[in-house]
């Protein structure tokens, strides 16, 4: 399946190699088959129908918008190939993706190869900018911000001392959980244990483990992504743990609630940097036209993406202009995204020297018992710089 | 420390034979094939898969009419356990015999073909589930009558009903087995044939029927295996297969391939060892070693048993056949 799939890309990417001088393409490069699959869609969609919305007046400046969306497969190879490809097609002048981290850095540096923008909607691995590309830009909050807001809300809020800390060995689900852990001890909490797994299926040691450990966690923290989190908060409820847990954006999925079961999953915190529609009141009318157009709820990932992409356009419409009405190179794409200060639906996006939102907004959240995750309720929303930004 | 272990030990050894019980039955798949054939069926693996995954689908679309948790769960049972083994038989019928009828001699052909064929079934899975449903992880639903959980010698064991369900049946099936290979005829042609091919079929047995039977036994075994590892653990995805598998297989070698008691053993000893290394490791070495370390321990284990006893715990040394 994989391989068919890249060879359909191939020939496809083949075929387009070619360039034309009045399409404009951008491409999204997020995980649309495999465990991830979820929220790699929401990306897609969110970019796609930002891109579609502005065809028309494109096509009054004389070009033909295109959305390219190829599928990273969450995995950094399959993520690196693809970043080749989209490099050899000369009219992609930028890129809205990736879902993961640990596929964003090094496809990051296959796009630096040609200075081709990148606008992240859901990177949050401090690494993504801390390298300083100048085509690399993100939306969304970092985890060295992410984890201590959420290890703050556990020890200020809700009173917890003790942790039992999981993740899943990633750049992404260790980089938020060692965050989280650094801040939960500076403020005198302490880390029960601090465990990683690849596991998927049997979680019953850690569950074992959870029972015996002392003194007796409070929290559990879990960073990583929801299809493990899911089959953890189920076998661990089911075996009649009820210790509250937390985890990162990495659960911010309903499909989180489908594989833990509604009463399972309800309760649980969760630190975002892609609110939910709720915390965005402009986000309304265009999640409305989201269901309308492709039948699924819009999630926070989804409207990332959009204002990823109206990042990029609104980048493309200025570089358009300066180049005198001519299709832009990808350089000039590049900065002129450094330069853009926008409205979008998350509120105003402009970037700092690294790429960073000037102001990102990180949310605390809790998960409703309906088993509707637009139910899920907003707690705070915190608006911070990224550490070291100018 | 002594004491955190201890306070936890009823309860771990208790969850090392629920996945020991796993890993037998799937490790008996791998040993009667390579009984009869000598051949390492790498895709047993999938077998496993499948039957989880059968188990999935009819619960997912009997449980609104099946009132009964319990025959709901026979339904699974059986329906998993028929369509793994019926894959089991026709993979053996277009993949291992139309190698063997061309007197392949290479050993690695046929190991090459079963790999090929496990991949093969794992996307199959991927792609009928993902058309059907648009589903990657499938969820066995949740059935109120085989969830419930009662607290054994004041709280030392929490256990769930479907955890007694998945030993019982286990069990049953352990026992069905070494019943059928050691009192039934066909039991006796299965071991002819695992003893010598071509002297058994001089004595009036068809060794493709036999073997076609010994698929079909150890497939709806591995079948079983997953509905019962769906029920216990949850989601499932198309390779979920491969690590229970390559462990199944790691017991049945542990035990001594070929041999039927040794895969039992087997697949409960080294249930125990990762469960037990799973949960104790952070303990034992103060938090330095994690979970993740379990397969490592367990494995080292295996490898200091088997330079002791090379032909496994229960195998016997064979001389070569000439």
């Amino acid at each position: 399946m994989r391989k068919i799939g890249l060879l359909v890309a191939g020939v496809a990417a083949l075929g387009m190699a070619l360039g034309q001088a009045n399409v404009i393409k951008i491409a999204t490069q997020s995980p649309l088959s495999g465990p991830q699959a979820a929220l790699g869609e929401q990306i897609k969609l969110g970019a796609e129908l930002a891109v579609e919305e502005a065809k028309a007046k494109f096509k009054a400046l004389g070009f033909d918008l295109v959305l390219v969306p190829y599928d990273d497969q969450a995995n950094p190879d399959v993520g690196v190939a693809n970043a080749n490809r989209i490099i050899n097609d000369p009219d992609i002048l930028g890129v809205v993706g990736h879902l993961n981290s640990g596929v964003a850095i090094p496809s990051s540096e296959v796009y630096a190869r040609v200075n081709l923008v990148m606008v992240s909607p859901a990177n949050t691995n401090p690494r993504v900018t801390d390298r300083r590309l100048p085509n690399v830009n993100r939306i969304c909050g970092r985890d060295d911000v992410q984890g201590p807001v959420g290890a703050e809300y556990a020890f200020n809020n809700l009173k917890v001392k003790n942790v039992f800390i999981i993740h899943d060995k990633t750049a992404y689900g260790q980089g938020l959980a060692e965050e989280f852990r650094k801040r939960l001890e500076a403020m005198g909490g302490r880390a029960v244990a601090f465990v990683g797994t690849e596991e998927t299926s049997n979680f019953v040691p850690i569950i074992n483990q959870i029972r015996g450990a002392r003194p007796v966690p409070e929290l559990i923290y879990f960073g990583g992504i929801y299809s493990q989190i899911g089959p953890f908060v189920k076998q661990l409820r089911e075996r009649g743990l009820k210790t509250r847990l937390m985890g990162g954006d990495g659960l911010d999925s309903s499909e989180f609630v489908r594989l833990a079961g509604a009463q399972n999953a309800a309760g649980t915190f969760y630190t975002t940097v892609a609110g939910p529609v709720s915390a965005f009141p402009k986000a309304r009318a265009v999640a409305q036209r989201f269901k309308q157009r492709y039948g699924k709820d819009m999630e926070g990932f989804g409207i990332y993406a959009y204002d990823s992409a109206q990042v990029i356009l609104t980048a493309l419409e200025a570089a358009i202009k300066a180049n005198g009405g001519r299709k832009p190179t990808r350089e000039q794409v590049s900065q002129e995204v450094r330069k853009v200060k926008l409205e979008g639906l998350t509120g105003t996006i402009e970037f700092d020297d690294k790429g960073d939102n000037k102001k990102a907004k990180y949310f605390v959240m809790q998960v409703a018992s309906t088993g509707n995750w637009a139910d899920n309720k907003l707690i705070r929303v915190i608006e911070m710089a990224a550490p070291g930004s100018r | 420390m002594l004491e955190q272990i201890l306070a936890l030990l009823p309860q771990v050894i208790f969850d090392g034979f629920i996945l020991g019980f796993v890993y037998a039955m799937v490790a008996l798949g791998y040993t009667m094939v390579y009984g009869v054939l000598e051949l390492i069926n790498f895709a047993h693996s999938e077998i496993f898969m499948i039957g989880a995954v059968v188990g999935v689908e009819v619960f997912r679309y009997l449980a609104p009419h099946v009132d009964s948790g319990f025959l709901l769960l026979l339904l699974a049972l059986v329906l998993g356990g028929a369509v793994a083994g019926v894959t089991a038989i026709l993979v053996e019928r277009f993949a291992y015999r139309p190698l063997r009828k061309r007197g392949t001699t290479n050993r690695l052909v046929p190991l090459i073909t079963a790999i090929g064929v496990s991949f093969i079934l794992q996307d199959l899975v991927r792609l009928v589930e993902g058309l059907w449903h648009n589903e990657f992880f499938l969820r066995m639903r949740t059935v109120e009558d085989l969830e419930g959980s009662v607290e054994l010698f004041g709280g030392a064991i929490f256990a769930q009903t479907k955890s007694f369900i998945l030993m019982g049946v286990s069990i049953l099936m352990l026992l069905g087995l070494t019943y059928l290979v050691n009192r039934t005829k066909l039991g006796v042609a299965i071991r002819a044939v695992a003893q010598d091919l071509s002297t058994a079929s001089l004595m009036g047995i068809d060794p493709d029927r036999i073997i076609s039977r010994t698929f079909l036994i150890g497939g709806s075994l591995g079948g079983v295996a997953g509905v019962l590892f769906a029920l216990q653990y949850t989601t499932i995805t198309p390779y979920v297969g491969f690590l229970p598998g390559l462990k199944a297989f790691t017991a049945a070698v542990l035990g001594g391939i070929g041999n039927i008691p040794g895969a039992m053993l087997g697949g409960l000893v080294l249930g125990q060892l990762e469960n037990f290394f799973g949960t104790y490791l952070p303990i034992l070495t103060n938090g330095n070693f994690g979970t993740e370390y379990k397969d490592v321990v367990a494995f080292l284990i295996l490898i200091l048993i088997l330079l002791l006893r090379p032909q496994g715990l229960l195998g016997q040394v064979v001389k070569e056949k000439v």
